[in-house]
């Protein structure tokens, strides 16, 4: 073999390898991929049956259920516009309370209740899932609703809510 | 008062740099010495500016003057002295004037070590390096300024956020950001062999310590950053693929690249246009990261300040950096083509296969990160990439790439064959098989053919490493600096796969419910609550439970995890227990209370998971060894074209 030979052996090698290693990763990203749903899409019916999925909302006030010494929690899911009962076995998040954003990763059960194996909470008081924000943004335009409003707070990055500290305009 | 000189600090520095980047390139486009001698002037008045500004923001957090805006939103009388001092960089404003502080003392350490080198390839190194300043300067100045006033003054800061408030998280952003900054150098190099349009392989020696050094900074940062998110976030997991995590990850496996085919460039001549490209995809990589995490475009828990506009403008000025290094690479590529040719069993096979696989990795991390974020833009859907995506995909180029490590540290430079090792390779490939039964059986127990994988190539590449040096003594070569932190290096590699292999297969965890008195099992361990109490601690209250471990009726630990609440901020925070051994860790942490007095309590089993860490600062500690050699020091005289280029100024 001359070396040019050689060459394009190694270079054909290399394009097999490259080649059957994005397909694998493709149709592994086909499997893997996570859709992230809103309370409204579940309770239309948009979120598939038996795959996994992400929800997010804010978790509405006094929905937090869990019997004495369980693990067992029971809370409800709203982005303000449809509600989504969510279960979830284990510890929860340090940030996790009512009326805080958060996103479940996991699937809807039979009788509609979210089955989550995963609940996130973000590290920052003031956060609200992004589908959350953009709901509330739409209501708030159409109607001027109750809720409250995305943005006031994050424009003002910390500043309003130190809550014995807070630095007085 | 010391707040206004700090930014006049960073103002002036701003000037310098500005000097610096133009008499750098102009000194060494029209070859004029005192421009050249006004650049290193220049280097060293930004870096004194630089380091003015610095020191005055953390004398502001020393001396709690909370009518600084930033101060006031990062900091709080009761912190702790050292914290008060990391929470300079405990946000977005504070951590960019570190980087800013960062490059510059890695400018001021190319005038310093660069005393051998042509006068014209170090003026435009500096040069190119006094533009990346200028854009940063310019950032912080005019987005993230953290000197601005609050008025009326604060009574009291809001705090560092507790998740920093930890020594490790403390010290990880300067050293992650000395990596990241680090490739700033290689770049430059790569620049400024562009616009000389001539790369002797003396150039590669020339960029090897810098590239190296960068990397091992990397290295020690994201383990850093792995081994905080185990015990402080309270999950017990050593890596999420998480797109900041991501961020850091690509950076560091072309800066693997990048090493590497280096190493050719200099000992061959070849790959010179790759090299190239390398330098310019690494430093690249870390201005996308930079603009991942403080941009907002990502959704992360680590992302911890994030402000779209901010993005914009790293995204513009990393666009202006990236493109014009990438037309003039497109420009002089040409230039830098090599007609030396190679056999497939060679050295420089292994390393184009060691090239092409990280590059591959990367380009896969790369997909899974910023896929959902074009999907998102482009209003089409809100997706994710799971972690068991990047974690199956990952090993498809990594495990190859593992495995190609054993014959390509055995094989020689340019002609070669697998005859001459084909004994040693046999040999160190039964010893592997052999070692990786008798530890997935005899150990631990069969868990699954991944799992022996993982075994097999953790034990053959440590083998590797250790019979190389041997061999090479024994054939009468001497061991040069280069060649032991090469092996201590794929020894610490090894180290690592055993580590991962074995926490991810032979790992338990459970969640539960415990109360006083009540225990419960975990593998061959007992667990026993013995008391709750609450603590206080400087700037936090919390509930501390006991935790008895025993394992067949023996004491093994107490532990005394802890569930806090900072004053301040009010988040709860999880100090998770663990007992930590080389074999094995025992991971306790407290979820919240249940109401009749028992705790969800989470608890995890985790063999071997100290290997992991532990793997990568014996990777970094290679690194080190490398930079030492001694023919990094030597004044370079064969090359008779960077002689010509010296002389001629």
């Amino acid at each position: 073999m001359t070396a040019r030979q050689r060459r394009m052996v190694l270079v054909g090698v290399v394009l097999l390898a490259v080649g059957g290693a994005v397909g694998f990763a493709l149709k592994a990203f086909q499997d893997n991929l996570q859709y992230f749903y809103s309370p409204s899409d579940v309770s239309a019916g948009k979120a598939p049956a038996d795959r996994l999925f992400r929800v997010g909302g804010m978790v509405t006030e006094g929905s937090f259920k869990r019997p004495s010494g369980s693990l067992e929690a029971h809370f409800v899911l709203t982005d303000y516009a449809s509600n989504v009962t969510v279960s979830y076995t284990g510890v929860l998040p340090d940030l996790f309370r009512e009326g805080q954003g958060v996103i479940c990763r996991g699937k809807l059960g039979a009788n509609g209740v979210f089955v989550a194996e995963e609940v996130l909470a973000k590290h920052d008081e003031n956060y609200m899932p992004p589908d959350v924000a953009e709901t509330l943004k739409k209501q708030h335009a159409n109607n001027g609703s109750a809720a409250p409003v995305p943005g006031t707070s994050s424009a003002t990055p910390g500043l309003t809510n130190g809550p014995t500290a807070g630095p007085t305009t | 008062m010391i707040v206004e000189l700090g930014h006049f600090a960073l103002i002036l520095a701003l000037c310098l740099t500005l000097a610096q980047a133009f008499f750098g390139l102009g000194g060494a486009a029209t070859r004029r010495p005192h421009w050249i001698a006004v650049t290193r002037r220049a280097v060293a008045g930004q870096f004194v500016m630089t380091a003015c500004a610095f020191a005055s923001l953390a004398y502001a957090f020393y001396s709690n003057d909370f009518s600084v805006l930033y101060v006031a939103q990062n900091s709080n009388s009761q912190l702790p002295t050292f914290y008060r001092f990391a929470a300079v960089w405990g946000a977005h404003e504070g951590s960019l004037l570190l980087w800013l502080l960062v490059l510059s003392v890695w400018t001021l350490a190319v005038t310093a070590f660069s005393r051998n080198q042509p006068e014209i390839m170090i003026s435009r190194v500096l040069g190119v390096l006094g533009v990346i300043s200028v854009g940063f300067a310019l950032f912080i100045l005019l987005t993230s300024s953290p000197f601005e006033r609050l008025w009326p003054a604060a009574q009291d800061g809001r705090d560092l956020n507790p998740l920093l408030q930890d020594p490790a998280l403390a010290i990880h952003p300067p050293i992650l950001y000395t990596g990241y900054v680090g490739f700033s150098v290689a770049f430059a190099f790569a620049v400024a062999a562009m616009l000389e349009g001539k790369l002797e392989s003396v150039w590669a020696r020339w960029v090897r310590p810098w590239a190296t050094m960068a990397w091992l900074f990397l290295t020690v940062g994201i383990a850093l950053g792995s081994w905080w998110a185990y015990y402080e976030l309270g999950w017990g997991g050593w890596w999420f693929w998480d797109s900041v995590e991501n961020a850091s990850f690509m950076p560091w496996l072309i800066g693997t690249a990048l090493i590497h085919s280096l190493a050719v460039t200099e000992k061959r001549g070849l790959f010179k246009s790759w090299t190239l490209l390398l330098s310019i995809s690494a430093f690249s990589l870390s201005m996308l990261g930079t603009f991942m995490v403080r941009s907002g475009i990502i959704e992360s828990v680590h992302a911890f300040a994030s402000d779209p506009s901010r993005g914009l403008f790293i995204l513009i000025f990393m666009g202006i950096c990236v493109g014009t290094a990438l037309a003039l690479y497109a420009w002089r590529a040409p230039n830098f083509r090599s007609n030396v040719g190679f056999a497939v069993v060679s050295r420089e096979s292994f390393l184009l296969m060691n090239n092409i696989l990280l590059v591959a990795a990367t380009a896969l991390i790369l997909l899974g990160t910023l896929y959902p974020v074009f999907l998102d833009a482009l209003k089409l859907d809100k997706i994710s990439v799971g972690a068991p995506w990047f974690a199956a995909t990952f090993l498809i180029p990594i495990l190859p790439m593992v495995f190609l490590m054993v014959p390509g540290m055995h094989a020689e430079w340019k002609h070669a064959s697998f005859g001459r090792t084909k004994n040693l390779l046999l040999g160190v490939a039964g010893a592997a098989v052999v070692l990786s039964l008798l530890l997935a059986l005899g150990v631990y127990q069969w868990h699954s053919v991944l799992t022996m994988v993982g075994f097999i190539a953790a034990f053959a590449v440590a083998l590797s490493a250790l019979i190389e040096p041997v061999t090479r003594l024994r054939n009468g070569h001497s061991l040069s600096a280069s060649i032991v932190g090469m092996s201590v290096a794929h020894f610490g590699l090894a180290v690592f796969i055993l580590g991962v292999t074995t926490v991810e297969s032979y790992h338990l965890e459970t969640d539960l419910s415990l109360k006083p008195g009540s225990s419960a099992q975990l593998g061959a361990y007992e667990l026993k609550m013995n008391s709750l109490r609450n603590v206080a601690g400087p700037n936090y209250e919390a509930v501390e439970s006991e935790v008895a471990i025993t394992r067949a009726g023996k004491e093994v630990a107490v532990l005394h995890p802890q569930k806090r609440t900072y004053r301040v901020q009010t988040n709860p925070m999880t100090e998770a227990g663990i007992d930590a051994g080389w074999g094995r860790d025992l991971f306790v942490a407290m979820g919240d209370p249940l109401g009749d007095g028992s705790w969800s309590m989470r608890l995890q089993y985790k063999p071997l998971v100290r290997f992991i860490w532990l793997g990568a600062l014996i990777i970094a500690l290679g690194g080190g060894i490398s930079v030492t050699d001694r023919r990094y020091r030597q004044r370079v005289t064969a090359e008779a074209p960077a002689k010509a280029a010296a002389e001629s100024i």
